[in-house]
């Protein structure tokens, strides 16, 4: 009986010894991570008992091109900048992949694509018709700022502001946490308020002016816009970004964005200056100048 | 809010206010070509750069959490004690003759005066709707100069800059007198502040008509200044790390900062090299600009700065201004510039259209 049974359970054993040889190396690993969700679980160091967001941060995603899905297309002038001027294609990083305009303001948005690399600021009261603002080195708003392919840094300290210090443009804003009340006047970057819930930093964004565009795709708000951002540490490294976005003038519900933020980690990285704006002035006033007409 | 000269309205109007605010932006060595060499020493000179607010005995400078001295908060550094001391002054000016130093200062700064004709005084009367209340006020010591070395208060006399430099400056005031004659050929030759590429946040920070205000943030390794004017956050690492490589140049240069006790001490080199990225036209490549924040009072910062530019100046100088800490209700507004730059296209417009009709005198371009 005895030998029997070693006869049987030998070469099954065996079976399971090389299964288990064959799977060793992977077992002190976590299973690659599917969705943002599958993260492992992770609370961020505490600074005055709140998570600690401080660094530099950027967004490696092409939504500043287009937050919807987008094929890979040569960009401005391709006569002059060959593929220096390429844009790589990208996925929507729109929860479920479109945005959900109103028919007209679809019919806008096509319109802001075709006029995005005109410019024509000859008259104060059109000054901001045509043209993609980042083309004209404007403060982005929010969220693009968040997500343009520039760094920013979280300076958070032990005031009730937390900053937020963007490369492109030199652009800022201050968060005010726990903060009553509401925006006195429209701004480029808008107001914005913030809490904590748990470990994510929640920014209430209101008060932008409508000029702002989301990308270069041309997707757009009204001055109706709301942003309710959400920042959640998920490692060391990583933030992930949330913004809800609510517009009953453009759009017919409100539409979420998700995008992952990384820590820059070179040695000794700094926010840059990106002052564009010496970029800008032949394209916006080369025709005002001495004998140009 | 009790700043009148809201910024509420400052956001919706900055770009209209530019030109004639920051006119006197458009003379390259608008103060500091005014030799010293005339001015006397005082007979007590202010050596030290500690002003006279001394701090009350118990009070002790707060600190953050994690053990920095405690900067955060709004501050403003609106003054009317002028950079330099006015002829005949002492160091400072006694209790009772404050007042009329103030009106002789808001006089100098347009207030109170109908000089000049019709068209002179609208100006005025415009420039004086943005003037910061605080701006009219001299400093809680009296001093009668922001400079406090050398000890006469004044800058101290020029060095003979070289040919190309003087064939620069020499463009520089043929561009600053097209724009004030109304005739600009072009919007890269106007001044950066008109540009909007610069404005008060260039280290030294000086007190003007408006936006005097600053946001100082702290976090565990940084100190970060962001003045009102234009939007930018001056990144400050205390990390000891070395400055940006020799050959990475920015407007704003590139600051490093250490604490000596309660002092935040700041270095700024790598500035760019274009003509008027430093103060008063000095020499990008040799300007060296020292800042100190000390906080004296739970209200009030002094702010000290030293200049040394051997290629611009004999000697180097230094300057004392306090901040006051504002109310928190009264808090900062972002300030657009750029985006809103009306101004840029009128002074070009009524340039050209000056060429085209000489007999159109120097009115306002229609708005």
């Amino acid at each position: 009986m005895r030998t029997r049974f070693w006869r049987v359970i030998t070469p099954v054993g065996f079976a399971v010894m090389i299964a288990l040889i064959w799977l060793l190396p992977l077992a002190g690993q976590a299973p690659p991570p599917r969705q943002p969700s599958a993260f492992p679980a992770y609370k961020a160091p505490r600074l005055n008992g709140h998570p600690d967001l401080n660094g530099i941060w950027q967004a490696f995603t092409t939504a500043n091109i287009d937050l919807e899905d987008h094929e890979a297309q040569s960009g401005p002038h391709p006569e002059l900048m060959g593929a220096y001027g390429g844009w790589p294609a990208g996925q929507s990083v729109v929860e479920g992949g479109e945005i959900p305009y109103k028919p007209e303001a679809l019919a806008k948005k096509r319109q802001n694509v075709a006029n995005r690399m005109k410019v024509d600021v000859s008259n104060d009261k059109t000054w901001h018709n045509l043209g993609d603002p980042e083309m004209k080195c404007y403060m982005p708003g929010i969220p693009r700022a968040t997500y343009m392919p520039y760094p920013f840094q979280i300076v958070q300290g032990s005031s009730p502001y937390i900053l937020m210090a963007y490369e492109f443009a030199t652009a800022s804003r201050t968060i005010r946490m726990d903060w009553k009340d509401e925006a006195p006047t429209d701004t480029w970057m808008g107001w914005s308020r913030g809490h904590w819930e748990g470990d994510t930093l929640v920014v209430d964004v209101t008060g932008q002016r409508e000029e702002t565009w989301f990308d270069r795709a041309g997707n757009y708000h009204s001055d109706m816009l709301h942003v309710v951002e959400r920042f959640t540490p998920l490692s060391p490294y990583h933030l992930m970004y949330e913004a809800t976005i609510e517009d009953p003038k453009v759009y017919t519900r409100p539409w979420k964005i998700t995008i992952p933020l990384y820590r820059r980690m070179e040695k000794n990285v700094q926010l840059l200056e990106y002052k564009c704006v010496p970029f800008t002035e032949e394209m916006l006033y080369g025709k005002f100048k001495k004998g140009a007409s | 809010m009790h700043r009148w000269l809201s910024s509420v309205v400052v956001t919706a109007f900055a770009a209209v206010a530019i030109s004639s605010a920051l006119l006197i932006a458009q003379t390259p060595t608008a103060t500091g070509a005014k030799p010293a060499a005339g001015a006397k020493p005082q007979a007590t000179p202010a050596k030290t750069a500690a002003p006279a607010k001394p701090a009350a005995k118990a009070w002790s400078a707060p600190k953050t959490p994690w053990g920095d001295p405690d900067l955060q908060g709004v501050w403003n550094d609106a003054t009317s004690t002028p950079l330099q001391r006015p002829n005949g002054k002492g160091e400072t000016v006694g209790e009772g003759d404050a007042s009329q130093f103030e009106e002789q200062l808001a006089s100098d700064l347009n207030r109170d005066r109908r000089d000049g004709g019709p068209e002179i005084d609208v100006n005025r009367a415009y420039n004086e709707h943005w003037m910061d209340s605080r701006r009219l006020k001299i400093t809680e010591d009296r001093r009668t100069s922001l400079i406090v070395d050398p000890p006469d208060g004044r800058l101290p006399p020029q060095v003979q800059i070289s040919p190309e430099r003087q064939k620069i400056r020499a463009e520089r005031q043929a561009a600053a007198n097209r724009f004030n004659a109304g005739m600009p050929l072009v919007a890269t030759e106007l001044s950066l502040p008109i540009r909007c590429i610069i404005r008060t946040d260039s280290p030294p920070y000086l007190p003007t008509i408006y936006n005097n205000d600053f946001q100082i943030y702290q976090s565990p390794g940084y100190v970060v200044i962001a003045p009102e004017m234009i939007h930018s956050a001056r990144m400050i690492p205390l990390d000891g790390r070395p400055h940006l490589g020799k050959n990475l140049h920015q407007w704003l240069g590139d600051t490093r900062g250490h604490f000596e006790g309660n002092t935040l001490v700041i270095e700024t080199t790598n500035f760019r090299t274009d003509d008027g990225t430093v103060y008063q036209g000095a020499n990008p490549a040799t300007y060296k600009i020292t800042e100190r924040f000390t906080r004296v009072a739970n209200d009030t910062v002094n702010y000290e700065f030293t200049i040394n530019d051997p290629m611009t100046w004999s000697k180097p100088w230094t300057a004392v201004v306090p901040w006051t800490k504002i109310d928190p209700k009264e808090q900062m507004y972002e300030y657009m510039c750029h985006e809103d730059n009306f101004d840029i296209v009128h002074l070009l417009t009524g340039a050209r259209n000056r060429e085209k009709n000489p007999s159109l005198n120097l009115q306002p371009a229609k708005r």
